[in-house]
């Protein structure tokens, strides 16, 4: 360790290893160290299962009724990628696409009135949907022909709407949506977590709808994705990444200090050893007094040995609470992979509800959500604190990451990561210093 | 993966069946892994290989009587040297290559570990071959060929002494491994290990990767 790096990078969860990738893209010389001795930190997939049962000091799963516990790669965090979203782009255009395999989520649905309906997102299934009456079906028609026309830089598909001062609520009022279709619309295709979101610029929400769609055009039944084996496979397709560009890896090493020189980082020590570096980059779990608490999120993983009932059996799912159906101001995930994913054996599957902590009775909380899964076999829950960083990291050059919040997909996630990587380098990431000839080189 | 089919052999004859193996390296650093992989698939050597070879993996095709068989090689990228090894490394890897230096009898110690390791994180029908590498510097020898003999006879593994500086005995263990490798329908193709499952970037839903969006 009596090298100087560039960087030391703490930590191998996805936000950590996509920028530990991007840095060893760069030419930085990059470290990167985590305290366990597996990969992903908090968004690890986790195996087997009794290391999962382990972690919640629950007594060992009995494989005559769970199977081989390596069968099992179970999430921490439960999140799909949108087919078109930030992520899948970074994944593709850093060729780390290549060491992943992929499924469609079988389906999307919204909760309405104790009950669940598919998520119509063409005219065609918005014509079809129960979710609404006759007449609104023909506003929400219109709404999303709407929608799919606006070009912001096209004053013709405005349609007297004005993009820089048009709120979303405007917007619906324009074509008479009533709450209901808000409500699924602005939860279940722009996925907003709260109504915040309803004062904002159309043109936000209506960039969002797109992505929904454009993502579910891509490849089918949901405009969402899931790697096989669980998410944990991201942060180590991202690792591969930064090794094969020189990046240094070690795991189960404790990490002490971060060791300052003035108010400038100038190394980490682990032990009695400290290797020199010019910058950190980490998640909150390795500088605790420089990160502040800004909520906390609630995540039940639960393991069925049936499908979540009323899905049309699918493999794989995603339901949506909207927060004003159960009085709530966040909305309520449910998401559904299974053994067709390779993180469960055959025949199980593992639901995750989650949702932003609003009381102090979260488990009460998500049992709108709990009540959608029928027979629970075993039940998992964690409330974990949020944490952001109290500063830009721009004078002490160690750059922290955000917790992991409660949204659905990785568009926040990638956010944060091209933010650091800018405010870290002072350069946004040039995608083409990828060098994709490994692996589709004909020998 | 790989962005083309092989349908022809080096001849130019086309073939029957193509099959796709995800092969994968193992074994402590400097024993030669990747200068093996790079005779194997581009026939050169160099004496001060760097520690990786910067590629995501290579790929190489052997061919047997009726069947193409196209190997898609996985190299540790130095993730190894802490012990650091993804397990997605692992994941669907039908062959691997366990290496050793036939001078350094540690490095055959870990590579008894890193076959253990195999047996328990891999798949049940891996082929594994144990490679001693560096017999162009048998005169400094101090792991023995018996021994390694024996040890894989016990643990059914193929095993050849190599020099990836020779090239003695590299392409013969990768052929080794190829007539070892069942050639059933499930192999044939694309590559994925699960139906309906696709890589991303596909143009086609298929296994191939379209340079169009990713170059």
């Amino acid at each position: 360790m009596d090298e100087e790096y560039d960087a030391v990078v703490l930590g191998t969860g996805l936000k950590e290893c996509i920028l530990s990738g991007m840095l060893s893209v760069s030419g930085k010389k990059v470290l990167h160290i985590d305290r366990n001795k597996y990969y992903g930190g908090e968004s690890a997939s986790i195996t087997p299962l009794q290391d999962l049962f382990e972690r919640f000091k629950a007594p060992p799963p009995d494989e005559t009724i769970y199977c081989k516990g390596r069968d099992w790669n179970v999430d921490l965090i439960p999140k799909f990628l949108m087919a078109n979203g930030s992520l899948v782009k970074l994944l593709i255009k850093t060729g780390v696409t290549r060491y992943l395999e992929f499924k469609s989520v079988e389906g999307s649905y919204v909760y309405k009135s104790g009950k669940i309906y598919k998520v119509p997102v063409d005219q065609k299934e918005a014509l079809a949907s129960d979710l609404m009456g006759m007449f609104e079906k023909r506003r929400f028609r219109n709404f999303l022909v709407f929608v799919q026309d606006f070009d912001e830089n096209d004053p013709r598909t405005w349609k007297d709407i004005d993009p820089k001062r048009t709120t979303i609520q405007e917007l619906y009022d324009k074509f008479g949506l009533d709450k209901n279709t808000q409500d699924f619309t602005g939860h279940a295709l722009a996925l907003y977590r709260d109504d915040d979101y309803l004062n904002t610029l159309a043109t936000e929400t209506i960039e969002r709808i797109k992505l929904y769609s454009d993502s579910l055009a891509r490849y089918g039944k949901s405009p969402y994705l899931y790697p096989l084996y669980g998410l944990g496979e991201l942060p180590q397709g991202f690792a591969r990444l930064s090794a094969i560009y020189g990046g240094t890896y070690m795991l189960d090493k404790p990490v002490d200090e971060i060791v300052l020189e003035g108010n400038k980082v100038m190394g980490v020590r682990s032990g009695s050893e400290v290797v020199r570096c010019k910058q950190v980059y980490c998640d909150p779990s390795y500088v605790t007094d420089r990160v502040k608490k800004t909520g906390q999120v609630i995540r039940c993983i639960c393991l069925l040995d049936h499908p979540i009932p009323n899905i049309k059996d699918a493999l794989s799912c995603q339901i949506i609470i909207p927060q004003k159906q159960v009085n709530r101001k966040s909305d309520i995930y449910v998401s559904q992979v299974s053994y067709t994913h390779q993180v469960a054996a055959k025949g199980w599957f593992i639901a995750m509800v989650s949702t932003t902590v609003e009381t102090c009775d979260p488990e009460n909380e998500i049992k709108p959500g709990i009540d959608l899964l029928g027979r629970i076999k075993q039940k998992f829950v964690t409330v974990s604190d949020y944490y952001e960083p109290i500063n830009d990291g721009t004078e002490s050059q160690i750059f922290i990451s955000s917790s992991y919040d409660a949204t659905t997909h990785f568009g926040t996630t990638c956010d944060d990561v091209l933010d650091i990587f800018l405010r870290g380098t002072g350069e946004h990431f040039d995608f083409s210093k990828v060098k994709l000839e490994g692996g589709d080189e004909e020998p | 993966m790989s962005n083309r089919t092989v349908s022809q052999r080096p001849n130019g004859q086309n073939q029957g069946k193509i099959c796709q193996f995800k092969l994968v390296l193992l074994g402590e650093s400097a024993v030669g892994k990747s200068s093996l992989v790079l005779r194997f698939v581009k026939g050169q050597f160099h004496e001060f290989q760097e520690s990786t070879i910067g590629a995501a993996f290579l790929t190489q095709t052997v061919c047997l009587d009726d069947t193409t068989v196209k190997f898609e090689i996985w190299d540790t990228a130095g993730q190894e040297r802490y012990h650091s090894l993804a397990p997605m490394y692992y994941r669907g890897a039908q062959a691997a290559i366990v290496v050793y230096d036939i001078t350094n009898q540690d490095t055959f110690g870990r590579a008894k570990t890193w076959v253990k390791e195999l047996q328990r994180q891999a798949s049940p029908n891996i082929v594994i071959a144990l490679a001693g590498n560096k017999t162009d510097l048998a005169n400094k020898r101090s792991v023995e060929y018996e021994e390694a003999s024996q040890y894989a006879e016990e643990n059914a593994l193929l095993f050849m002494e190599t020099s990836a500086k020779t090239a003695m005995n590299v392409n013969d263990i990768f052929l080794a491994i190829a007539k070892k490798l069942p050639k059933n329908d499930g192999n044939v193709g694309n590559g994925l290990t699960s139906p309906g499952s696709r890589r991303l970037g596909d143009a086609d839903g298929g296994s191939r990767m379209s340079s169009g969006c990713c170059k």
